[in-house]
C-alpha cells in the first residue's frame, strides 16, 4: 500500500535539513502575548512586529474593540449558519453598508475570508468558454479560484502591459473575459501600472477585477486602493479586499456597481456553503472601515514610515526588491535559503519579527525578508529596527557574502 | 518534416535551457517526473510556446499534458485551429 504522504518527502527532507543546521522553524512562531499592533512577546521576549500587514494599526483601536464587545454580548459568539440561511445578522448588513460607503459603490458582499472572496468571485464570474487573464504573480487565492472554476486560464507576465495586450489579442473577440489584477503585489511590495493595464483590458472588452488586499486604507483620495490613486475607478468592475490587513480583523469582500451583482449570493459557492463571520468580527470591521474613511493622519504617517524604512535599509547596504518605496511592504532580497533563515532568526533574537518568504510563494525563485509597516510604529521603533538589521547583517555575514 | 516533427523539434529546443539535470529528452519524457520542473517553470515554458506559435494554451489544459509528446500533439493541434 502506498503512503499518500510520500509526495511530501522532498519537502520534509528539505525542512529537516534546514532545521538540522540549528535554525528555528520560521513557520512555527507563537505570539505568546500581543501588547499592541506593533509589539508582541515571542519566546518570552518583547518583539517589534514588522511583518503583520496591520497597516493602519486598527487591531487595538478602542472604538473597534468596543463595537466587537457589544456585538459579542448582544448577538453571541457565532452565527452557526450560512449568509443565505440563518447567518445574516444586522451586523453583516451594517458591515456591507460601511463597505458601500467606503468605496462609493452600489453593492457589497462580505465573505468569511479574503481567500474565499477571491475563490468565489473568480470561479463564479468566469464560466465554461470564458477566459480568465491573470497576472503571473497573482495571489494563491486567485489561482485557486481559477482551478475551482471552468474557465480557460491565461497568464500574462507580471505587470507587463505589452504581454497582457499580446495575450488578449489572441483570444476570440466574442468570448467573455475577466482580467484579474492586484493593486499591490505582496511579495515584492511593488504596485501595478493599473492605468495602462486597465485601459488595455477595456479595449479588448474584458471585465476587470482588482484585488486591493494590500492597498486598502492608504492609496487614493479616499483610501480605496491603488485603482483609485491610478484614476481608473470607473473602469474597474469588481474590487476584492480583505479585513485581515488594514481593517485589522478577519473577513473578505467584493464591491461592485454591476446591476446584477446581488445574484452572486445564490450562485457563489464559497459564499453560500460556509458559515458567516461571527457578529463581533463584522461589528469590528464595520467600525474600522468607517474610521478608515477619515484616517488621513495615519495614512501620512504610514507613508512616512515606509520611506524611512526603505531609505534606512538602503543606506545600511541592503538590497531591496523595489528601487523606491511603492507600498507599505518593504522586501529585502536575500541570496539563498540558508542565509535568509539565519538572518531572519538573528532578527528575531534581537527582537524584530519580519516575514520570511521563499519560492514557490515568491516570483522568480527569490528569497525575501518582507517587512510591512504599521501607522503605529514609533520613530524609536523604526530606528531600533534599522540598527538591528545592521547588527543581524553583520552577525550573519550577509555583507561579506554579498561583497564576494 | 511533418508539422508535428517541426513543432516537436522546436519544443525540445525550448526545453533544453531548462533541462538543468541534462535528462535525455524524448517523446515520453515527463515534465514533473523526469525533468522535475516546478509549476512556475512549466507555466513560463507554456508562455514561451504561446509566443513561439502565436497560440493560446490555457493553464487548465496542463494537467493532461504530462509528457513532451503530449505537448507536441497539443501544440500541433492548436497551430492548425
Ligand atoms: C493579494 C491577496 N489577496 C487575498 C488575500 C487573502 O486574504 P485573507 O487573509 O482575508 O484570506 C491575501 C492575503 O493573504 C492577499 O495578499
Amino acid at each position: 500500500m502506498s503512503d499518500l504522504f510520500s509526495k511530501f518527502d522532498a519537502l520534509i527532507a528539505e525542512r529537516e535539513g534546514l532545521l538540522a543546521t540549528g535554525v528555528r522553524d520560521p513557520f512555527a512562531i507563537v505570539m505568546q502575548e500581543v501588547k499592541s499592533p506593533t509589539l508582541a512577546v515571542i519566546d518570552g521576549r518583547d518583539t517589534i512586529l514588522l511583518g503583520t500587514y496591520n497597516y493602519m494599526g486598527m487591531t487595538f483601536d478602542p472604538d473597534v474593540i468596543a463595537a466587537g464587545e457589544e456585538a459579542l454580548r448582544k448577538f453571541g459568539a457565532g452565527t452557526t449558519g450560512s449568509r443565505v440561511l440563518n447567518g445574516t445578522y444586522q451586523g453583516h448588513k451594517e458591515c456591507e453598508d460601511a463597505l458601500k460607503d467606503f468605496y462609493g459603490m452600489e453593492h457589497a458582499m462580505v465573505f468569511s475570508t479574503g481567500y474565499q472572496a477571491n475563490l468565489g468571485m473568480v470561479s463564479t464570474l468566469a464560466g465554461k468558454g470564458d477566459f480568465i487573464i491573470l497576472d503571473a504573480d497573482s495571489h494563491a487565492s486567485i489561482y485557486d479560484g481559477c482551478y475551482l472554476g471552468n474557465a480557460d486560464i491565461v497568464r500574462f507576465k507580471h505587470n507587463s502591459a505589452e504581454d497582457l495586450e499580446k495575450r488578449l489579442r489572441r483570444l476570440p473577440p466574442e468570448a467573455g473575459k475577466l482580467v484579474i489584477l492586484e493593486g499591490v503585489y505582496s511579495m515584492l511590495g511593488d504596485i501595478a501600472p493599473l492605468k495602462e493595464l486597465v485601459a488595455i483590458a477595456k479595449a479588448h472588452g474584458a471585465m476587470v477585477l482588482v484585488d486591493e488586499a494590500h492597498g486598502m486604507g492608504f492609496f487614493g483620495e479616499h483610501g480605496r486602493g491603488v485603482y483609485e490613486a491610478a484614476g481608473v475607478a470607473d473602469d474597474v468592475d469588481f474590487v476584492v479586499g480583505t479585513f485581515s490587513k488594514s481593517v485589522g480583523t478577519v473577513g473578505g469582500f467584493c464591491v461592485s456597481n454591476h446591476p446584477k451583482f446581488e445574484i452572486l449570493r445564490l450562485v457563489c459557492r464559497p459564499y453560500t456553503f460556509t458559515a458567516s463571520l461571527p457578529p463581533a468580527v463584522v461589528a469590528c470591521a464595520a467600525t474600522s472601515i468607517r474610521k478608515l474613511m477619515h484616517a488621513q493622519d495615519k495614512r501620512a504617517r504610514l507613508w512616512d514610515m515606509s520611506r524611512k524604512l526603505h531609505g534606512g535599509l538602503v543606506a545600511r547596504g541592503f538590497r531591496l526588491a523595489t528601487a523606491t518605496p511603492e507600498s507599505a511592504i518593504v522586501s529585502v532580497l536575500m541570496p539563498d535559503q540558508e542565509t535568509t533563515v539565519r538572518m531572519w532568526q538573528a532578527l528575531l533574537e534581537l527582537g524584530v519579527y519580519v516575514n520570511m518568504s521563499r519560492p514557490p510563494a515568491t516570483p522568480a525563485g527569490v528569497f525575501l525578508l518582507r517587512c510591512s509597516l504599521c501607522a503605529e510604529h514609533s520613530a524609536e521603533q523604526l530606528e531600533t529596527v534599522l540598527e538591528r538589521f545592521a547588527t543581524a547583517g553583520a552577525v550573519t555575514g550577509l555583507f561579506r557574502q554579498a561583497a564576494e | 518534416m511533418s508539422d508535428r516533427a517541426v513543432v516537436y523539434a522546436r519544443i525540445i529546443e525550448l526545453i533544453e535551457p531548462l533541462n538543468l539535470k541534462k535528462v535525455p529528452l524524448a517523446e515520453a519524457t515527463s515534465f514533473a517526473g523526469d525533468l522535475e520542473m516546478d509549476s512556475l517553470t512549466v507555466m513560463d515554458l507554456v508562455a514561451s510556446m504561446e509566443d513561439e506559435w502565436d497560440i493560446v494554451m490555457p493553464l487548465n489544459l496542463l494537467p493532461d499534458l504530462e509528457t513532451i509528446g503530449q505537448v507536441a500533439d497539443a501544440v500541433t493541434k492548436l497551430v492548425h485551429k
